[in-house]
């Protein structure tokens, strides 16, 4: 059985710092790693290969330093993986992102089940893995908590809705984010660390893709356009207290008690 | 649509630091002499903004417009299981009826599901002006393949201008997969949406991981669509009366079948649920041990409240993920809400900015919470919550 799994590079977010004076975000010198809850998808898959045989690829978009994300997968365990990256594809929103993935999804062939995590701490969208679903023709379940069987052509999972837990059969090829927790990822073996450094990475750029229209991808290829950012509002309706403990704790006791908390 | 463009002659030793230090996220390269924008470029403009002077320029490029007078309407996706209708709907029926008087738009609901045709007649009384039915047994159960079909139907009959869909997991999978199908733009948990006269819906979201917030809008495609958490806008009163139409709609057989079989439904546990809690105590990382939360219990207990704090408490194990507050937890609403040693980012205070009464301490004076709390109150949880605590009981005993 042959499993994909999309993986992204994001950005060690605790370490995201905001200019107080320009309200420009400062990144200097900050981390990258593998977006975490995908760190849960690469485990099922690899899970699974152990169960089942088969190869376990990884792909993903970004620029051309995305790679360490694929050696880190090659570190956990992966067989191939692949980084498609253009300068056309800059300023990619949700739905030319999900495009150009599952473009390149296609170039490497075909795949019984395709993994994603449940969102990026990012993009924090979640609606990358649906959108491939809809692009690649397959169905998809998204939150999964619990994979309860694999079958020949299906597998039984468990999922999570609103008000209740569902246990849906699903038909292969299909796509599935999983929650987090559905295994603990594994860390990343040394032994696998000497060889993944040579391990070849597929490199794929626009003109490799069986769609090379541009206006498909980038910015071209975004229907949403960030019309302008800026920071969040002020509440206006304020009061700031200073002082000793014993005053700031009486204080806040007779407001709580004026407001009817206590 | 548009591109970025670097005016290579005006970049130069002194400011092209400047220039690769601006972007947040490092798409800007220097190399031989050439500066060039990669992948990682969110085209957020901040190196046109904020760069040096003339540097990056941003170009429009001319795209096929939509024809906008041909989609009229707000939708609402109505979010229940087995026709249990989830109240996040209802907060967007009235966000949309808003949205909607700007611009002379009816309100729209689509229903997807069966055996709801009854229930369906409970939402004109919040002022939708037509609510869609699409009920067959097939339809019972959420599957991905049918509901888009039933949903892909409506946008084609109907043409609406915009689709608000609850950020429930069942909403989260869908919007995506309609917005695909329809090569538009969808935004996720959008905290506050605005209409244009020109009928483009502003979606506003926190964004980019940053203490920064997102106009986001989709000019060049319809329908547009949104997701919004529960507990983000305001349910309209039900009314005793009702104005609308019920019109039940028809899916061809073949688009009724499915990859997917539902074997169980089994309904949670109900738990505590901090969505619906009226006094929460949240905590931040000025909490750092199991027994640092002896005395937030503590307090809870006095103010009959329940805990819950941000992400980094959640990742340290210190509170379960089903209680961590905003964009990637839960949004709540309370009567009040006290935070303890929270620094205030976006991501947390879009998830507690709409609830009545915000106190917040915090050592530093300077912490972004206290641009959001009511009630900001500079000084050490250590010191003053056990303070308070006292006050409390000695005031319960006399
Ligand atoms: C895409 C994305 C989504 C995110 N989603 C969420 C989310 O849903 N929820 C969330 O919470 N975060 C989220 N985050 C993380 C968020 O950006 C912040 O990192 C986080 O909210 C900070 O938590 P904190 O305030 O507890 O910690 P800190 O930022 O470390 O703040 C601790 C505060 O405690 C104060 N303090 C320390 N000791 C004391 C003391 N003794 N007395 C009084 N004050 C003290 C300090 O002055 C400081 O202000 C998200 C980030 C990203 C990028
Ligand atoms: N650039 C990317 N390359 C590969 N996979 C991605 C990329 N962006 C998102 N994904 C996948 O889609 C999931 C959801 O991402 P998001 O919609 O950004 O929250 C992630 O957990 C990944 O599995």
């Amino acid at each position: 059985m042959d499993i994909l799994v999309c993986i992204k590079q994001v950005p060690d977010t605790s370490k995201v710092e905001v200019d107080p004076v320009t309200g420009v975000l400062k990144r200097d010198g900050v981390d990258s790693k593998m977006n975490p809850y995908d760190l849960y998808a690469l485990e099922t898959a690899l899970r699974i290969k152990e169960q089942q045989g088969g190869l376990v690829k990884v792909i993903t978009m970004g620029p051309p330093q995305a790679k360490e994300v694929i050696k880190e997968a090659y570190m956990m365990g992966a067989d191939e993986g692949t980084l498609i990256t253009d300068r056309k594809f800059a300023g990619a929103d949700v739905l030319a992102t999900s495009y150009t993935i599952s473009q390149g999804v296609r170039k490497m062939g075909g795949f019984d089940l395709i993994l994603c995590g449940k969102q990026t701490t990012d993009g924090d969208t979640a609606q990358v893995g649906p959108e491939m679903g809809e692009y690649l023709g397959i169905p998809h379940i998204t939150n999964v908590l619990k994979i309860i069987d694999i079958k020949e052509k299906s597998m039984i999972v468990e999922m999570d809705m609103p008000d209740t837990i569902e246990v849906a059969e699903i038909q292969f090829p299909c796509l599935i984010t999983v929650e987090k927790d559905i295994f603990q990822p594994r860390l990343p073996s040394y032994k696998r660390k000497l060889t993944a450094k040579d391990k070849e990475i597929r490199i794929l750029t626009i003109n490799d893709l069986d769609d090379k229209d541009e206006m498909k991808y980038g910015l071209n290829g975004s229907p949403t356009q960030v019309e302008r950012i800026f920071p969040p509002s002020v509440n206006k309706d304020r009061e700031i207290w200073t002082g000793t403990g014993d005053k700031l704790s009486l204080q806040m006791a007779s407001k709580l008690r004026e407001l009817k908390f206590i | 649509m548009g591109k970025l463009v670097c005016n290579q002659e005006k970049v130069n030793e002194s400011n092209i630091d400047e220039l690769l230090k601006v972007c947040p996220f490092g798409a800007i390269e220097y190399t031989d002499g050439k500066v060039q924008v990669n992948a990682g470029c969110k085209m957020c403009k901040i190196c046109v903004n904020k760069g040096p002077a003339g540097v990056m320029e941003f170009f429009e490029t001319q795209t096929q417009k939509v024809d906008k007078n041909l989609w009229k309407g707000i939708a609402v996706y109505v979010d229940h299981v087995e026709g249990n209708i989830h109240p996040v709907t209802m907060e967007l029926i009235g966000k949309a009826k808003e949205l909607a008087s700007v611009v002379d738009f009816p309100v729209y609901c689509v229903f997807i599901g069966h055996n709801i045709k009854d229930k369906a007649e409970e939402l004109l009384h919040y002022g939708v002006d037509e609510v869609f039915v699409y009920d067959y047994k097939e339809l019972k159960d959420f599957r991905i393949e049918t509901y888009t079909a039933a949903m892909e139907d409506f946008i084609n009959k109907v043409k609406p201008s915009s689709i608000l869909v609850g950020a429930t997991t069942t909403g989260r999978s869908l919007a995506p997969r309609v917005a695909t199908r329809f090569k538009t733009g969808l935004t996720a948990d959008c905290t506050i949406l605005e209409m244009k006269e020109n009928t483009d819906l502003v979606q506003i979201r926190p964004a980019f991981g940053g203490n920064i917030m997102a106009q986001i809008i989709c000019p060049n495609t319809r329908p547009q669509m949104a997701t919004v958490r529960y507990k983000i806008m305001n349910a309209p009163k039900r009314q005793s009366y009702s104005n609308g139409t019920i019109t039940v709609c028809k899916l061809e057989a073949k688009k009724l079948k499915s990859q997917i079989e539902v074997l169980t439904v089994t309904k949670k546990k109900v738990e505590e649920n901090i969505s619906d809690a009226e006094v929460i105590i949240a905590v931040g990382r000025a909490i750092k041990s199991e027994k640092d939360m002896v005395m937030v219990q503590d307090l809870a207990d006095l103010l009959h409240a329940q805990i819950a704090g941000t992400r980094p408490l959640v990742e340290s194990g210190l509170i379960p993920a089903k209680k961590q507050i905003g964009l990637s937890g839960r949004t709540v609403k309370p009567k009040l809400i006290i935070a303890l040693g929270i620094s205030g980012a976006v991501q947390f205070v879009a998830g507690m900015n709409h609830s009545d009464r915000i106190f917040a301490i915090n050592k530093d004076e300077n912490a972004s919470i206290f641009q959001t709390a009511h009630y900001g109150i500079v000084g050490d949880i250590y010191e003053i919550v056990p303070q308070l605590i006292n006050k409390i009981k000695c005031a319960g005993a006399v």
